[in-house]
């Protein structure tokens, strides 16, 4: 396994869903989501059935690519955090640990600051919990093996199945 | 990066459609979108300027199944053809689990298939990745057209490491899904092989 791979297993889900749903509640958002850079998502609290939660963590992982671009030309390392305002629903966008992206959508319910304020208390208790999964992963490789013993026992066969069920 | 969650038992697996501007890219997504059924699709999204020129991406998410007891998902993602967006194709590619290289079959089109080739051989170099090691196929779209080059020519000019190739016409959907398919079986084989995914992966799996 590279190094840059990473397992969340249950309690770290768990953890993770925790810092989510008390800053959805602290910052009153509708809707609180975490991505991977590749538009992956990884967590998400709220009112998620109203949304096309696939669609939005793809949306967001391209747009924070394009502006990883902007930075980048302008030398920057990056645009850490990027702030969408609508009539009535708005977006705030911040990367954190430089790997995922904290999505935040919030309505006239709340204060952009507030919002704000929140967000960078998360992201430090986020960064906190990355740092701990990786030092874990460091100590214990072995318990990936789980997934390693998945991935080995797929057959030709069960490939061949796929599109045809 | 692929990304196996166990908590939902999901895969999920991103696919980039590459290739010159205006072989059919879109056309490969648009055709998946209207022939599987919506309960086993998600939205199709189009980054196009206002004359259906792709600008950044379009992506549909599919489900094609249960592998193990694990739903598995496809990301397909295409990239802007034309040469000017370099930089929206490289951050497209992070994290592909595997590629469709679309050429255009017809003469005319030959050397901007070439260029696409390498155009993505360097765009995956600047990522650390060879081509030689990504799940690849080859799919050559527009055959119906009288000014397609012979298959055999074509898969001679551009044909890198003997990756499987699927002959096409988008427009009708001759071939679109025989590509994905043989795109999914590279990559889930690759997946096995590595018997690691490369990226993020919540998991509920027991110590």
């Amino acid at each position: 396994m590279s190094p840059a791979d990473l397992v969340l297993f249950e309690e770290d889900f768990r953890a993770l869903h925790q810092i989510l749903r008390r800053l959805r509640h602290e910052s009153a958002a509708s809707v609180v989501l975490l991505v991977d850079k590749n538009g992956q998502r990884i967590a998400s609290v709220g009112d998620v059935e109203a949304l096309d939660m696939t669609a939005l963590a793809s949306l967001t992982a391209g747009n924070v690519a394009a502006t990883d671009g902007l930075a980048r030309v302008l030398g920057e390392r990056e645009f850490s955090v990027l702030l969408h305002e609508g009539e009535k629903e708005n977006i705030h966008v911040s990367i954190v640990a430089r790997r995922v992206i904290l999505v935040v959508i919030f309505g006239d319910r709340t204060a952009l600051g507030l919002v704000r304020l929140r967000v960078r208390q998360a992201a430090a208790e986020l960064e906190r919990a990355f740092k701990e999964i990786t030092e874990r992963m460091e100590r214990e490789p072995v318990l990936a093996s789980s997934i390693e013993t998945l991935l080995a026992e797929i057959t030709d066969e069960d490939i061949d199945r796929l599109f045809s069920e | 990066m692929a990304f196996v969650d166990f908590a939902s038992r999901e895969i999920h697996c991103k696919i980039v459609y590459y290739g010159p501007g205006l072989c059919g890219k879109t056309k490969n997504l648009q055709v998946l979108h209207e022939r599987t059924p919506p309960s086993r699709r998600g939205q199709l999204i189009s980054l196009a300027t206002p004359n259906e020129r792709t600008l950044f991406f379009d992506f549909l998410p599919l489900d094609v199944g249960s592998l193990r007891g694990f739903q598995t998902r496809l990301h397909l993602y295409t990239v802007p053809g034309q040469v000017f967006y370099d930089a929206a194709r490289r951050a497209i590619l992070r994290g592909t689990d595997g590629i469709v290289l679309v050429a255009d079959s017809q003469e005319a089109r030959l050397a901007a298939n070439v260029e696409s080739v390498r155009n993505l051989e360097k765009n995956l170099r600047e990522q650390d990745l060879e081509i030689a090691e990504i799940p690849y196929v080859l799919q050559l779209n527009k055959r119906d057209l009288p000014s397609a080059l012979p298959a055999d020519e074509l898969r001679r000019r551009l044909s890198i490491k003997d990756e499987p190739t699927f002959e096409a016409t988008a427009v009708t959907g001759a071939g679109v899904f025989e590509t994905l398919k043989g795109i999914a079986r590279e990559v889930l084989l690759d997946l096995r092989k590595r018997r690691a995914p490369r990226a993020l992966r919540p998991a509920s799996a027991a110590r």
